[in-house]
């Protein structure tokens, strides 16, 4: 990106940041729930390692702690839950508004993504993950090179989300209720992304499943590298599978962009 | 603004076909603006059925791993898991929506309920009903009857019974905790987390035996809010087990007066939230 681009980028990501920071009693409600989602999903996960005899899957006790409240803490961060903003808008048809503006569609929702991502690592986040270290324990990773390309991880995390749900939301050029394939879009990348369950634990039919999709690159494997799934090389091996689904995911939406836009008839003078 | 007080009474003095008549008319449009859009319609019906098979995953990748979960086999949860998904479908069909509450308070829609000579709550029910979750219920009564083939049950009346209303009861427990959680939204205008960590989260937890859980969990999810009446004790009852824990076993009977509790407390949750609300706007 042109240094040019950079600046509006920057305030796109600023504004989003400060819009999403104003809703401060839905970040306490949303702590709340994520760490009784937490709890729940933990308590299943311990009793699946009980019941093999402590570990599973690689995961000791103290492992499927750290991969529960990471992902729960993820949760605000990556959003893998509904979000129709864009799609609202080529409903209503401001999106008429936002192809006429200087900036460029994609990039300008891209920034302000990264600047909720933000907001939402600091206000929902970090609690349930103290949480949860507090009362279930958490493992932090020894190993350097894995700490060092974390925060590149989760970035990459939240662009590959971000350019998959872009791509769901533009299914409103076509049909008028998107509820439907943003519901199903949700449910998929949530349990393939391994947000319910970890992708280790899945019979070997449906890893395979996973692994061939983007999703684990949304929220497994920023929490490989945490917890120590993925160290070293391996770690590396992961963050520039992310990068190559975000760019190509990217790239992909613009091409459904055009291709929508083409449809478009805006009303009026 | 209006003063509910006011306003609330004058719903009884409706006639009863009428006030039944009315609601009969809200339900059909809502069912028939759904139905409107057929192909939006259909996708959300695959996209329920899909909720329910990816719930459900996540049980058939925990028993891909281990032969028992918390004492239980791989049918046992998935009666537990289609009794509690059959009830919560059900609940989220008829009240799912009360949870948008603090959008109603926004948009300025609860007042214009609160305007007309029917009950808020009951416009606020009839506002919405997803019609789409059938899906979801069909979903859990296929798996409630493949673990039905799978389990060892000695069937009495009264069992069967038992069977055919647990759903119907674990509706009515789900509706309460849905109004009664909803009703925060009258305190918070952004509580709508809030309300989803005790019915989406009771979902969750309800699909499970308690046996996994700990002991903060378990409690609070049996006498305050009581979750696990909606499966877990009734499978314990069909199953002709004694609750792993410790519970007696009447209480396994009992989930159809827990119901009608549940109900009083959260109707009286809503009529205090009520009281309480003053108005979005000037």
């Amino acid at each position: 990106m042109s240094l040019a681009a950079a600046r509006p980028a920057a305030a796109l990501a600023g504004a989003g940041f400060r819009r999403w920071s104003t809703y401060r009693q839905a970040a306490v409600a949303g702590v709340f729930v994520n760490t009784v989602f937490g709890v729940i999903k933990l308590s299943i996960l311990l009793a699946v390692a009980d019941s093999a005899g402590g570990t599973v899957a690689g995961y000791d006790r103290v492992g499927l702690s750290t991969y529960a409240w990471m992902s729960q803490g993820l949760i605000a961060v990556v959003v893998i839950f509904a979000w129709t903003e864009l799609a609202d808008r080529i409903r209503t048809g401001d999106i008429a508004v936002d192809l006429a503006r200087p900036v460029d569609l994609q990039l300008a929702w891209l920034a302000a993504d990264l600047g909720r991502a933000l907001w939402g690592l600091l206000s929902r986040a970090i609690v349930p993950i103290l949480f949860g270290a507090a009362l279930f324990g958490f493992r932090v990773p020894g190993d350097a090179a894995a700490l060092l390309l974390l925060p590149v991880s989760i970035t990459l995390a939240v662009v590959v989300s971000f350019a998959c749900r872009f791509m769901v939301n533009l299914a409103a050029f076509w049909i008028t209720e998107v509820r439907g394939p943003v519901t199903f879009y949700i449910l998929v990348a949530g349990l393939l992304g391994g947000h319910l369950i970890p992708v280790q634990l899945f019979p070997s039919w449906l890893q395979a499943v996973a692994y061939a999709t983007p999703f684990p690159a949304i929220m497994q494997w920023p929490i490989d590298l945490v917890t120590g799934q993925a160290s070293g090389w391996a770690a590396l091996g992961l963050v520039c599978a992310q990068l190559g689904w975000a760019v190509a995911l990217l790239a992909l939406g613009r091409v459904v962009l055009r291709r929508a836009t083409r449809r478009l008839v805006v009303q009026g003078g | 603004m209006a003063d509910p007080r006011v306003l609330e009474p004058a719903a009884g003095t409706v006639a009863g076909p009428t006030v039944a008549g009315a609601y009969g008319a809200l339900v059909r449009s809502r069912i028939a603006a759904q139905a409107s859009y057929r192909s939006s319609f259909a996708l959300d019906i695959a996209a329920q059925v899909l909720i329910g098979l990816v719930e459900f995953a996540e049980v058939y990748v925990v028993f891909s791993q281990v032969e028992k979960l918390g004492g239980f086999s791989f049918a046992e949860v998935t009666l537990i898991f289609g009794l509690a998904t059959a009830g919560f479908g059900l609940a989220d069909l008829v009240v799912g929506h009360v949870d948008r509450l603090p959008y109603y308070v926004r948009t300025g829609q609860l007042d214009a309920f609160l305007l007309r000579p029917l009950s808020a709550l009951g416009q606020l029910v009839t506002s919405d009903f997803s019609l789409r979750r059938l899906g979801r219920v069909v979903v859990s009564l296929v798996l409630l009857a493949v673990a039905l083939t799978a389990v060892d049950i000695e069937w009495t009346p009264a069992r069967v019974v038992l069977l055919l209303v647990t759903p119907l009861i674990g509706a009515v427990i789900f509706g309460a905790v849905f109004v009664a959680t909803s009703a925060v939204g009258f305190w918070l205008v952004e509580g709508t987390e809030f309300t989803n960590a005790f019915t989406y989260g009771g979902n969750y937890l309800s699909s499970f035996p308690f046996t996994v859980f700990g002991s903060v969990v378990r409690r609070t999810f049996t006498f305050v809010i009581p979750i696990a009446f909606v499966a877990y004790l009734p499978a314990l009852a069909l199953l002709g087990r004694e609750d792993p824990l410790g519970l007696p076993g009447w209480l396994s009977w009992s989930a159809g007066p827990v119901a009608l509790l549940s109900c009083c407390a959260a109707g009286l949750v809503w009529r205090v939230g009520l009281r309480h609300y003053t108005g979005a706007g000037s």
